[in-house]
């Protein structure tokens, strides 16, 4: 391989369109005949539907139809399904459209298809709905409660699932000869994932085929596939074509398969015309599947010498209403393996309770499981650092696993492949300066300015995943890649691949991989995404699993293109395969390179197949289905600083150092982006965003008006720096970005609010630290401390 | 994303838009649509019919009369953002303007239908109460001139009534040994005010001589803080002195308390906010 | 259901056009002249993903009916490359990768442009202010800020020999 492309910066080739406006996003698509749904959305957070009267919505020009839930059901159409089962897991069903009981706010009660948007959502307002509004439950611990209302029948006490990992009786026996432990309550909020671009979806249906096409905002549109029709519309997988074109960002939520796709499918089927749905982002906030929002007991043990001793978590995590499609796995598998941080824990045990309540699903939301594990982790150990007295830098060295101890078997089932922890916290301490604020720190503190530093060294699990493994933990998925390489006659390129781009910058990253190993120049190269009809089947992107693995299936195919290609620059030059060098884009016998063969001339013999070898098939086209050997493991320290207005309460980033190592970058500009964003969200779920239900299970923050998603000026030019520590079990050797900087900062810059809270005595907060929050907490404190002087 | 359904007038003169608002007495003026058009893409308002009133001859723009500036009610808020001639003569406003929403916001939005809006968290009202200023409305039966004090009259609630416009809005001028400050404490989702202060003090010989107060953000409806004015005037306005005069500025059972930030603790920002814009109102009165 | 006749000239082109009045410009960017580069983020005015500029200011055209930019200019991300030269804010995202998804970069680069045209040589501080209506949720506006640097800069070094609002009229 030469490394013309690998590891450079390479400007993206996808952004020309999106800089020009000439990107395709579902919703700019549009079809002839095209009509437009709107939903009916359930105002309460439980309620019976008495009656729905459509009479004088559908007497309005250019109605088109209503659909209610009992008209799915009467069409055959199945529930939404969950893609991931758990022993013991309630399932109850998740109709598109709620035929008697709406279950959260903005569940769907029924939908208008008419000649236009504006038509449709006139007539919504015309719809007669006699709906009963039932008690709700909206925090998980409260469903809990014996006299809890029942979200389904079918999970008596709102348990869907109770789960754990980790040795119980290890755990109680390091605790019993502690030296010290500490306890935490822990709120890891809900947060909404908010993508700029809504949801969309446009259904098409060929009545002589009997063929349908979906245009969806889709991470991952063979899942949205294998789901749409197998499950819920009972239709051929080959019948059902998926598209997901130009997508405006996922973060998790756009991995589901959603009612709004059932109901366009089968409006396009019932009126035998195209259907488009687009979201307004207040149904985006009361639909989309939301993310985090566990609540957590979590003890930390060490012994005299500082060494932890064992982890203790018991968590509660709100599920909302329905199971979407990742929901089981996110709060058990992608969470409990993760309490292990990069830590020698020699016990860890999670035990951790599934509820429903009457609010939107819970789901993966960038990073998935591992920042709400980061999270107990690192704020245990600030915690308890704290508690000690040391420096929380010092605390987190000493508790590192060392270089030497790889692969290192955790007591919560993971195997760590490679990792050396301590030259990326070094790397960051020096970055931020770490002694020298210190003492600013100390200063600013004696003129009445609070300043905190907080860390995160913390560590991912991520390219999903050895599918046997996953299997067994319950996926009903796999979780490999493939890719297709096609050497057209001329030489160029065309690359199908099952991963999926929604900002990730593939079709220049995995050109780089591919230009480089076929020794083409990049423009050669193009990469197809996105499309079931044209792609090999393929899992999609999420889980920051691309680039390991659906860059290694690419990289393994491309091995076989040039296997081939070898072969028959040999035949042409009338030599064995073994002594034919690939070098500077030409095919040569090794130390005769005057006569060569390019690869064009290979590309276009083997389409000609009139000179090939006698065994050999024509043409030039390779496929090749990677399924990972193990998760990568990315890690690093991440170093968040802040000040606390002690006056209003408002806590305000003053700075903010990564140090990651995701192993080799392909494209170092676009990893780090990669970071620059994550850490946007992280800090932005500590400091600004929150999902507020209230006791009915009204949304609070139903829009941008109460839901604070960080703006340019609550954010500062950040401090990016890397370690490189390749995986040893891909051929790339890369591991994954893509939920590094989310999985990170809101951990460290936690700990950094509770650092500079502490002059006043504050041993911890729950985030989010708004302004009142911490006003309330610094005036409790004072109080506290004024009542210790006068006692 | 749309509306219900309207007709749409456009208005070329004040004579034009009464005329209209006459014959249409549930239409509802439009002037730089950004507190209307949200609402009504919410389908929280939904007018039978619009008037626009944002390319009406002579209500835009701000001049210098004597020893008022008059601000036409359709003046952008960008162009209050930039003007020279406030920057001279009403600093306080020149401050307030980049603090709304955002430039394109400003581009679009106008004081004349920010003031007509009165939404409990604008920062106009604020500094037009501290700056004394007043309002000149018109109606088919003539003008009349309201003042700032007798303007804002509940949540969303002002002195114009139906049928009535908002046409300009005159300020005093700032004399010698006055200073203007606007503080705002921002909600970090809309970007509105959670208390917004706005202070005109003047000095004479070392002592306070004069001092408006006002808030916004925190209560119903934007309103002087009278107590710390009269705590203020006739003192040498030290920092404990103004500490002391914001010093329960505002009793928690009159503002409004939310999820995010409480009548209580909103009456803190009030007294943290005026001392701000106090302290910083005196370092700039020249 | 009633229309009004509209003029306006978009991207240097006339054209005439019977709206309903109900009609937001950027639908009738989008649905009527077919211009799906300004996007709609959000239903509160708030995302900045739908910014276009009107006679020559940065507006939401999610917050502006059709029927009130009657008589005006109107620029889009799809007018503002000019005679195939890209403008130095479209050179500077592709440059100091100040995109991802891309959805949010019409409305940046529209509104970055509105502030070059009143401050051509901003502090990171200025720009964090001027692009507070513009909501990005991908690249934690790390690179935003350094397109719009590189466009500053480019712009002073005179490499675009365009003006920086580029055929507003
Ligand atoms: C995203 C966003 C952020 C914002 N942030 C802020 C902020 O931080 N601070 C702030 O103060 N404001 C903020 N605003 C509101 C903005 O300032 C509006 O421009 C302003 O509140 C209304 O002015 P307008 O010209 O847009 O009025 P319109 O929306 O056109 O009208 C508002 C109301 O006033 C009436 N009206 C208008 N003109 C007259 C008149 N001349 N006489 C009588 N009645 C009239 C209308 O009928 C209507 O009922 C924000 C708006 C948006 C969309
Ligand atoms: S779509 Fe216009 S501001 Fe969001
Ligand atoms: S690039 Fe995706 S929202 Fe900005």
């Amino acid at each position: 391989m030469s490394d013309k492309y690998f590891g450079k910066p390479v400007k993206r080739v996808e952004d020309p369109r999106f800089i020009t406006g000439t990107g395709h996003y579902t919703e700019d698509m549009t079809l002839p005949g095209m009509a437009h749904a709107a939903m009916l959305r359930s105002p309460y957070a439980s309620a019976r539907i008495v009656s729905i009267d459509a009479t004088r919505a559908l007497a309005q020009p250019g109605v088109l139809a209503v659909l209610t839930g009992k008209d799915l059901l009467d069409a055959k159409i199945g529930s939404i399904p969950t893609g991931w089962l758990l022993p013991d897991l309630k399932t109850p069903p998740h109709y598109a459209i709620a035929p008697e009981v709406a279950r959260h706010v903005g569940d769907v009660i029924a939908a208008v298809i008419a000649e236009d948007r504006a038509t449709a959502e006139d007539a919504v307002a015309l719809l007669d709905v006699e709906l009963e509004p039932m008690d709700a439950v909206a925090l998980g611990s409260d469903a809990l409660a014996p006299a809890a209302p029942q979200v389904h029948p079918e999970a008596p006490g709102n348990v869907a699932f109770e789960w754990e990992i980790g040795d119980a009786a290890a755990v109680e026996e390091n605790f019993a000869r502690a030296y010290r432990t500490v306890k935490l309550t822990l709120r890891n909020h809900r947060l909404v994932p908010n993508a700029i671009e809504p949801r969309a979806s446009m259904a098409q249906y060929q009545k002589a085929s009997d063929e349908f096409t979906l245009w969806t905002t889709s991470q991952n549109p063979h899942i949205h596939r294998l789901l749409l029709a197998a499950f819920v519309l009972g239709i051929p997988e080959h019948k059902l074509r998926v598209i997901s074109p130009d997508v405006g960002g996922g973060f998790g939520s756009k991995i589901f398969q959603y009612p709004e796709e059932v109901i366009v499918l089968h409006a396009a089927r019932k009126l035998n015309r195209p259907v488009k749905w687009s979201a307004r982002r207040s149904e985006s906030f009361v639909s989309d599947a939301q993310g985090r929002d566990h609540e957590t007991v979590a003890e930390l043990a060490v012994d005299e010498h500082h060494k932890v001793l064992g982890l203790r978590v018991k968590t509660v995590a709100n599920l909302g209403a329905y199971l979407t499609t990742f929901a089981p796995a996110v709060p058990t598998y992608l969470y409990g393996t993760l309490l292990n941080g990069t830590y020698r824990f020699p016990a860890v045990h999670a035990h951790v309770t599934g509820v429903f309540t009457n609010t939107v699903g819970v789901d993966a939301y960038r990073g998935a499981g591992r920042p709400e594990a980061t999270y107990v982790v690192e704020r245990m150990m600030s915690r308890m650092a704290h508690e000690l007295g040391i420096d929380p830098a010092e605390f987190r060295r000493l508790n590192f696993i060392q270089p030497d101890e790889f692969p290192y078997q955790t007591p919560v089932a993971l195997v760590y492949d490679s990792g050396n922890y301590e030259p990326a916290l070094d790397q960051a301490l020096e970055r931020v300066g770490y002694a020298e604020l210190r003492r600013e720190q100390e200063e600013a503190r004696a003129r009445g300015r609070y300043i905190g530093i907080g860390f995160s060294s913390y560590l991912e699990a991520c390219g999903l995943a050895p599918s046997k493994l996953v299997g067994q933990l319950g996926a009903q998925a796999g979780q490999w890649e493939s890719a297709v390489v096609r050497v057209m006659p001329t030489g160029k390129v065309e690359v199908l691949t099952g991963s999926h781009s929604h900002g990730q910058g593939h079709e220049t990253a995995f050109a780089q991989i591919i230009a480089d190993d076929l020794q083409i120049p990049m423009e050669d190269v193009s990469i197809i995404h996105g499309d079931t009809g044209r792609m090999p089947y393929g899992w999609g992107t999420y889980g920051s699993r691309s680039a390991a693995v659906g860059g290694s299936a690419m990289k393994m195919a491309t091995a076989k293109i040039l296997d081939k290609a070898r072969r028959i620059a040999a035949h042409l030059l009338e030599a064995a395969p073994e002594d034919v060098v690939h070098e500077d884009g030409k095919f040569f016998v090794r130390g005769v390179p005057a006569n060569s063969k390019s690869f064009f001339d290979v590309a276009l013999m083997a389409h000609l197949a009139h000179n090939i070898p006698d065994d050999m098939e024509p043409g030039l086209e390779a496929q090749h289905f990677y399924d990972p050997k193990n998760f990568v493991y990315p890690f690093g320290t991440h170093v968040a600083v802040v000040e606390v207005d002690a006056d209003t309460g408002r806590v305000k980033l003053l700075k903010y150092v990564a140090v990651d190592d995701c192993g080799p970058m392909i494209n170092p500009l676009i990893a780090e982006g990669q970071v620059h964003g994550g850490i946007a969200q992280g800090v932005g779920q500590a400091l600004l965003e929150n999902t507020v239900y209230d006791e009915q299970g009204q949304l609070v923050t139903g829009s941008f008006m109460e839901y604070a998603v960080p703006r340019a000026d609550d954010l500062v030019q950040f401090d990016i720096g890397h370690t490189v520590t390749p995986s040893p079990h891909n051929p790339l050797g890369v591991k994954g970005i893509g939920e590094a900087g989310t999985i990170a900062s809101t951990a460290a810059t936690a700990n950094a609010v509770i650092d500079a809270l502490a002059p006043f005595g504050i041993a911890h907060l729950d985030m989010p630290y708004t302004p009142e929050r911490v006003w309330r907490a610094i005036q409790a404190a004072r109080a506290q401390t004024q009542q210790a002087a006068d006692d | 994303m749309y509306t219900t359904e309207f007709d749409y007038h456009r208005a070329g003169s004040v004579q034009e838009a009464l005329a209209l608002l006459a014959a249409n007495p549930d239409a509802k003026l439009l002037a730089g649509g950004h507190s209307l058009i949200p609402a009504m893409k919410l389908r929280l308002a939904s007018p039978p019919a619009l008037i626009d009133v944002s390319k009406v001859a002579g209500l835009r723009g701000i001049r210098l009369e004597g020893v008022e500036v008059v601000i036409g009610a359709m003046t952008t808020h960008r162009d209050v953002e930039f003007s020279d001639v406030l920057r001279a003569a009403c600093p306080l406003l020149s401050q307030v303007a980049p603090l709304i929403g955002d430039p394109m916001v400003r581009n679009r939005g106008t004081v004349g239908g920010a003031l007509a809006h009165a939404d409990p968290a604008a920062d106009y009202p604020a500094s037009m109460l501290a700056l004394g200023a007043s309002m000149t409305i018109a109606s088919t039966s003539g003008e009349r001139t309201v003042p700032a004090d007798e303007f804002f009259t509940g949540m969303f609630e002002t002195a114009v009534a139906p049928g009535e416009l908002l046409t300009e809005i005159r300020v005093p001028a700032a004399t010698l040994g006055e200073g203007q400050a606007y503080e705002k404490f921002a909600h970090p989702a809309s970007r509105y005010a959670i208390a917004g202060v706005a202070a005109v003090v003047r000095t004479q010989g070392g002592s306070v001589s004069s001092a408006r107060v006002a808030m916004t953000g925190a209560g119903y409806h934007a309103m002087r803080l009278t107590k710390v004015e009269e705590a203020l005037v006739g003192q040498t306005p030290t920092p404990e002195v103004v500490e002391a005069a914001v010093r329960g500025a505002v009793s928690p059972d009159e503002l409004l308390g939310d999820h995010f930030a409480s009548a209580e603790y909103r009456a803190h920002l009030v007294e943290v906010q005026a001392r701000k814009a106090i302290l910083r109102a005196l370092g700039s009165a020249g | 259901m009633n229309r009004v006749p509209i003029n306006l000239n978009v991207n240097g082109k006339a054209t005439r056009s019977d709206v309903e009045p109900r009609q937001l410009l950027v639908h009738f960017l989008r649905d009527t002249l077919g211009l799906t580069g300004t996007h709609v983020g959000c239903d509160t005015s708030q995302c900045g993903a739908c910014t276009v500029h009107v006679d020559g200011e940065a507006v939401k055209s999610c917050t502006l009916f059709a029927v009130q930019a009657d008589g005006a200019s109107v620029t889009t991300i799809e007018g503002l490359a000019h005679e195939g030269r890209l403008h130095a804010l479209q050179e500077g995202f592709w440059e100091m990768h100040g995109l991802q998804c891309g959805f949010c970069t019409p409305g940046m680069i529209m509104s970055a442009a509105d502030l070059l045209a009143h401050e051509p040589d901003p502090s990171e501080e200025q720009i964090r202010h001027a692009l507070e209506g513009n909501f990005c949720r991908c690249t934690g506006y790390h690179n935003i800020v350094r397109a719009v640097r590189h466009a500053a800069e480019a712009n002073a070094r005179g490499a675009s020999s365009e003006p920086v609002v580029a055929a507003d009229d």
